[in-house]
């Protein structure tokens, strides 16, 4: 049972869980005001379903995500849209964003639902829907869609659903807490994910420093009889919690690097992922809450909190005492990679696992570390837990040599951040890892847009060559017709002349 | 750096016991160049001085090249190779992190193809070490020896340069130098030096300085190379030990093949480097130019490290390749 593979790289880091896990989850108040970016990931414009100043309800459809994470938005609490603004986002750019904006009006008045079915009689694809109506979208950190992640088909048949419960990353306890305080409501979500993918077995993998959740999960499969359920224990090093790292280390299939855990057999979720298929099936709400971990020595009392997704960070701190002493970053996610906020009026989104209030203690100051050249040491490649050379990466992509740098598998990078940790010349690699990303992505697209052009161009020079040709036959054709017409009427012409 | 500076102080003193403390005034007359001719580059370069002074990585280039060149060559020596490992070889290469050969190494191998005599007159082990402070600075500066003693008297052959000698001039008489020349080898100091070394060596290495990969290629290759053709023929080869003990060999291994800058990166590569190095400096002891081979080897290893970085990748998790 104790599989006790391990990570070819990672880091054993202090965990400061415990500033956060003591507590049990409450119910944060309802906000003000709920703030919503509309724009995608990949840059689209969300479609908005609801006009300025109409009342909505809790868990109505407000707005029509798109892009590849398509998803539903639906509104956290009843209230009045106001109109559109640009607001800043959580957005590695720093720039802002379309945002929509409800203000609520605190009777929190629900938009009815459906009568509920008990999930053993709706067939698998029903599930899918019904995941997809609620909006949910994988709720560890990536965001893709559920739905579209259930319904995934590859040449390999799926065996196995990997339930990720390993929150590797430093300060974060959400997971922790649900699985202590819900495990009877996870093993119902396993269920019906189960149905839904027509499969029996199921892992649930947590780091060996939650030992309260692991038996909180234990307790309630034995008191339940599951022997399809299965918990595994992993070592607590980061970035275990990682999709294909947590696959490895719980089955030992390696995910290909070009490719999905379902081309070995896996669909992965997280335990906030399942907690909302739970509450999508059998209590027909919508994601429009999730546990937040409310933490760092910069907050009075750090804890987990029911948030409403689009709640202000501001107004969750006030909730946990307010700020303690100076707070030298404010980071969304965890602290390995996390976003650096600039500043607290930014709201919760679908994907926010973390609020990390790190005070001067806990952080360096951005200027305190000065960078020096990488000497390669190659302690960044001791501790990549997907094998890459990060100092390689680093020289290619310092020279704009894209080409080289995906051959040393810049794609393969999942910016855990073990290398920037280790690295003794404090050099940010991840930050340049994701920049070569993003340019290798342009170009990308730019060779695309100027291939299509050159296709659009030689197609319409081929058009137009043809039409040309097709007119010259065609006046050809008239030309023969009208001295064939000619011909015969110089035959015909003089009799009509003897007839004059 | 520092704790590489530190390792190093056993072999040093060990050196000034057998050698003289003529290493001394090397020791600071390169420091002092290193530190000076780096500063000055900086400046022209338009970077911050102090920071990159601040890293010791010239300091220790100085230390290495002073330890590796005789412990009575004139003081131009020192100042002129320290001079050409910063300048040429460090800083217009781009400075900390881009020069493409071993600094110290590189400095080395221009002193010892420029002067050959100054860089080939070690020390008598044993007659130095109670000569008076002041009688080495005359010899360092101002080239005059006390009057009672002439050059003949101070200076001879190392050990590697008479099994070297004999095996390039007169084969025959191998057999019956060698195994004194063996046999020397810890009396006359130069054993006692590289034992030094290791001593530093395994503490880098069990402080996790350096990477261990290095040393285990490099005196795995020794040994390999060496006790192959000792059984081949043991009159016309020397021992595995003697390779191991000689020359320059564990400061090599352990202090200069392991500098990261110009050593490939992954964990096979640096096994496979060090192997190279090690096998390259076998080759050229014995049958290369000159006696020792580490400075040859290791400039040598320096240009193939891009091509040892491309084929010894770790595997990428979950590539096909």
């Amino acid at each position: 049972m104790f599989g006790r593979r391990t990570l070819e790289g990672g880091l054993d880091l202090n965990g400061h869980k415990d500033l956060s896990r003591q507590r049990s989850i409450i119910r944060a108040a309802i906000p003000k005001e709920l703030v919503y970016p509309l724009v995608s990931q990949s840059g689209e414009l969300a479609k908005v379903l609801v006009k300025t100043g109409e009342r909505v309800l809790k868990g109505q459809v407000i707005a029509e995500l798109q892009g590849n994470q398509g998803t539903l938005l639906h509104a956290a609490s009843s209230g009045y849209i106001q109109e559109n603004e640009l607001r800043q986002i959580a957005h590695p750019s720093g720039l802002k964003s379309l945002c929509l904006i409800i203000t609520t009006d605190g009777l929190d008045e629900a938009f009815p639902i459906d009568q509920l079915v008990h999930f053993s009689k709706l067939l698998p694809s029903d599930i899918c829907s019904k995941i997809h109506e609620a909006g949910i979208v994988g709720l560890g950190g990536a965001g893709f869609p559920t739905a579209v992640k259930l319904a995934a088909k590859s040449f390999c048949e799926v065996d196995t659903l990997v339930v990720n419960g390993a929150e590797c990353e430093p300060y974060i306890t959400c997971d922790d807490r649900l699985m202590q305080q819900y495990s009877e409501q996870i093993l119902l979500g396993i269920q019906v994910l189960l149905r839904a993918l027509t499969i029996k077995k199921c892992v649930i993998g947590i780091e060996e420093d939650m030992p309260e959740a692991i038996d909180s999960m234990q307790k309630e499969i034995e008191r339940q009889g599951f022997s399809h359920i299965q918990v595994n224990v992993v070592p607590a090093i980061y970035p275990a919690g990682g999709e294909r790292q947590l696959i490895y280390l719980l089955t030992g299939r390696k995910t290909p690097s070009n490719g999905y855990p379902v081309d070995v057999g896996v669909i992965c979720q997280n335990v906030g992922t399942v907690m909302a298929v739970y509450m999508a099936i059998f209590k027909g709400q919508a994601l429009i809450e999730r546990v937040v971990t409310l933490t760092g020595l910069g907050l009075k009392t750090p804890q987990n909190l029911w948030v409403r997704i689009g709640t202000p960070i501001k107004d969750l701190v006030n909730q946990c005492g307010g700020y303690n002493g100076p707070v030298e970053r404010l980071i969304m996610g965890g602290l390995m990679m996390g976003l650096v906020l600039p500043e607290d009026s930014i709201g919760i989104t679908k994907l926010t696992n973390c609020i990390l209030v790190a005070s001067p203690k806990e952080v360096a100051k951005t200027n305190d570390t000065e960078v020096m050249p990488c000497i390669r040491c190659g302690d960044c490649a001791a501790v990549c837990p997907v094998n890459l050379l990060p100092q390689q990466l680093y020289w290619h992509s310092q020279g704009g040599a894209h080409e080289k740098s995906q051959s040393f598998g810049l794609f393969d990078c999942i910016e855990c951040g073990c290398c920037d940790v280790v690295c003794p010349s404090h050099i940010p690699l991840v930050q340049y890892f994701r920049a070569s990303k993003s340019k290798v992505i342009t170009r990308r697209r730019e060779d695309e847009f100027a291939d299509l052009a050159k296709q659009r161009f030689e197609s319409k020079q081929l058009r137009i060559a043809q039409e040309k040709m097709d007119r010259d036959q065609r006046i050809q054709l008239k030309k023969q017709a009208l001295v064939k017409l000619r011909k015969e009427s110089a035959v015909t012409k003089p009799k009509t002349k003897d007839q004059l | 750096m520092f704790k590489v500076l530190v390792a190093l102080l056993p072999g040093i003193f060990l050196l000034a016991w057998f050698f003289g403390q003529g290493v001394f005034v090397n020791i600071l007359l390169a420091a002092l160049t290193a530190l000076i001719t780096e500063a000055m580059v900086l400046k022209l370069r338009r970077r911050p001085v102090l920071k990159y002074l601040k890293d010791f990585s010239a300091l220790l280039t100085a230390v290495l090249l002073a330890i590796a060149i005789p412990t009575v060559a004139p003081w131009w020596v020192i100042v002129l190779g320290t001079s050409f490992a910063i300048v040429i070889v460090k800083q217009l290469y781009g400075g900390l992190g881009f020069n493409l050969f071993n600094p110290a190494m590189a400095g080395y191998a221009f002193l010892l193809i420029s002067f050959p005599q100054e860089m080939t007159a070690w020390a008598m082990p044993g007659h130095l070490n109670i000569w008076l402070f002041s009688d080495i600075i005359q010899l360092l500066f101002l080239e005059r020896l006390p009057e009672t003693i002439a050059v003949d008297g101070i200076t001879m052959a190392t050990p590697l340069d008479i099994v070297k000698t004999q095996l390039t001039i007169n084969q025959e008489t191998v057999v019956t130098v060698m195994p004194a020349t063996v046999k020397n080898l810890l009396a006359q100091g130069w054993g006692w030096l590289s034992l030094g070394y290791f001593v530093g060596g395994l503490w880098l290495v069990q402080q996790r300085i350096i990477a261990w990969q290095i040393p285990l290629g490099f005196l795995c290759a020794l040994t390999l190379v060496s006790t192959g053709f000792y059984f081949y023929d043991n009159h016309l080869y020397s021992i595995p030990g003697f390779h191991l003990l000689s020359g320059a060999t564990m400061v090599g291994a352990f202090f200069i093949a392991t500098d990261p800058v110009t050593t490939a990166t992954s964990s096979k590569g640096r096994f496979v480097f060090g192997f190279l190095v090690g096998a390259l400096t076998y080759l050229i002891r014995v049958w290369g130019g000159y006696p020792d081979g580490i400075a040859f080897a290791v400039l040598l290893m320096n240009i193939a490290v891009p091509v040892i970085d491309y084929y010894t990748q770790p595997k990428i998790f979950g590539a096909s390749r």
